[in-house]
């Protein structure tokens, strides 16, 4: 593997070979006091990001020091970005300056396509962490990973990814990698949050969450992205809530078996309830703990091997 | 590093050890590491079995096995992955991972025996060496292989040794074993090109 740019067009024996290490990973430091591998010495990894991020961040960061990489962390703000440097003269310099691999988050969708490009030449991985409304691969990798350690394999499972799917590139990423792995996924969301094209999606879309409720094996609650909103999509908030809000009430109608995933940061209230959010059921701490080694297993399948011709 | 052994889809080649030979090497083996270590003895210090990732996972249980046996001793077994300790992972396609498995009491304080199928450059050892000092830390460490066929490129020799065979670098050693290739046999193979 050269670049994570999106999980459309993954194949699965790909991404089925990302979870398994991420999957041994997490075997081979659990219970460990040392959480350090040698894998990725002298290698350098250096994250970009243009948008705020948390969890993403802070996992990279984790993923690529726990496997001995050298990394460095550059945000918009403080770098030469502030001072107008376009992202590919920001991208040459640090693959300039010996990155081995560029993390990059961009509001722009195809960012981080643009930016392979141009860091071909050098040689240098692109990982997109995040392009605009496009696609988040990591993030559909790691869901994988939570939903395959909470129901095994993924192949015939009926998934529902809800909510603003519109904005969403967890939702986009999601959806490939998910079919790709023999799932079917179902879209709940109002007409207003779905994407135009939704129809050429490998998807059924539904607009009645309760309907789905007791048939699927995970709800993939999506976080309602007020800062791309420029417009009414729905009428209110408290209306959205009990229309594709995660109640308790709703949580109880689910099948026993089955787990609700948010991508976070969370609005509890919102689109997901407190009680469910902090309940068993739900498996967002496991997310983010699964997005570690998911993340270095990625970084280990980008590079850890021989030079790739291409 | 050393060719990993590729096993059962390889054509046959001369045979260095028949199933009985690898039995009756094994029992072998089990009898020296029970002198060397005192096993089923009262005052006998822990020892722990670490099978290297393939075959020296299945030659750890039968050594456990005859060491049972033989002795009365219940050593427990554990696998090591050395892969992501490798110092050649830049010069081949992405390897998957193995598993790694510790026995429950750990390796802490424990005299760990190393077991893998073949020793050859070292490096697979020097791997391993590393992987144990991040699991724990071992009393002492020692290495039993089923076949030792030279060309050393480390300062490493094992402590117990099943079938020393001279070999030319361009030949191959496979071992076979029940557990992951249908049947047991050590096979010698030339190759044409491999340096």
């Amino acid at each position: 593997m050269r670049h994570l740019l999106a999980t459309e067009g993954l194949d699965a024996a790909t991404a089925t070979a990302v979870l398994d290490t991420a999957e041994e990973l997490k075997r081979t430091l659990l219970g460990r006091e040392v959480r350090k591998l040698p894998t990725l010495r002298g290698r350098t990894v250096i994250t970009m990001f243009y948008e705020a991020s948390t969890r993403t961040r802070v996992s990279f960061e984790i993923a690529g020091k726990w496997m001995s990489a050298d990394v460095v962390n550059v945000s918009a703000t403080g770098s030469s970005v502030g001072k107008g440097e376009s992202l590919r003269d920001t991208a040459l310099t640090l693959a300039a300056a010996g990155a081995d691999c560029v993390i990059v988050r961009h509001p722009a969708s195809g960012a981080a396509h643009r930016l392979a490009g141009w860091l071909h030449e050098a040689g240098t991985s692109v990982v997109n962490a995040g392009d605009g409304m496009h696609e988040h691969p990591t993030q559909a990798l790691l869901d994988a990973a939570t939903l395959r350690e909470r129901l095994g394999e993924l192949a015939g499972r009926r998934i529902a990814i809800v909510g603003d799917v519109l904005h969403s590139r967890v939702a986009r990423s999601n959806v490939h990698l998910l079919t790709t792995l023999g799932a079917d996924v179902v879209l709940v969301a109002p007409p207003t949050l779905l994407p135009a094209h939704v129809d050429r999606w490998p998807v059924t879309v539904s607009h009645t969450f309760d309907a789905e409720l007791p048939s699927v094996d995970a709800v993939m609650m999506l976080r309602v992205q007020a800062e791309r909103m420029h417009g009414g999509f729905f009428p209110s908030t408290r209306e959205y809530s009990i229309a594709y809000g995660m109640s308790e009430a709703r949580l109880a109608t689910l099948p026993e078996h089955a787990v609700v995933l948010h991508p976070g940061p969370m609005l509890r209230g919102m689109e997901i309830a407190s009680a469910v959010a902090d309940s068993p059921r739900a498996a967002i701490t496991q997310q983010v703990a699964n997005g570690v080694h998911v993340r270095m297993a990625v970084l280990y399948h980008l590079l850890a091997h021989e030079e790739e011709v291409s | 590093m050393a060719p990993r052994n590729r096993g059962a889809a390889e054509p046959a080649g001369r045979e260095l050890l028949s199933a009985g030979d690898v039995a009756r090497t094994v029992a072998r083996m089990a009898h020296q590491v029970i002198e060397r270590t005192s096993l089923g003895a009262a005052d006998a210090q822990p020892v722990v079995l670490l099978g290297i990732h393939t075959r020296g996972a299945p030659l750890a249980h039968r050594l456990a096995g005859r060491i049972a046996e033989f002795s009365g001793a219940r050593v427990p077994t554990g696998v090591l992955d050395i892969t992501l300790y490798r110092d050649d992972l830049r010069r081949r396609p992405t390897l998957p991972l193995g598993t790694t498995e510790l026995p429950p009491g750990g390796v802490d304080d424990q005299l760990v025996i190393l077991v893998d199928d073949v020793l050859f450059s070292g490096r697979t050892i020097r791997a391993a060496l590393d992987a144990l000092r991040d699991a724990g830390r071992p009393r002492a460490v020692q290495l039993a292989v089923l076949v030792d066929r030279g060309h050393r490129e480390l300062p490493i020799r094992a402590d117990y040794v099943g079938k020393n065979v001279p070999t030319s670098r361009t030949e191959e050693v496979h071992v076979q074993l029940e557990e992951t290739d249908g049947r047991d046999a050590v096979l010698l193979q030339r190759t044409e090109n491999r340096a």
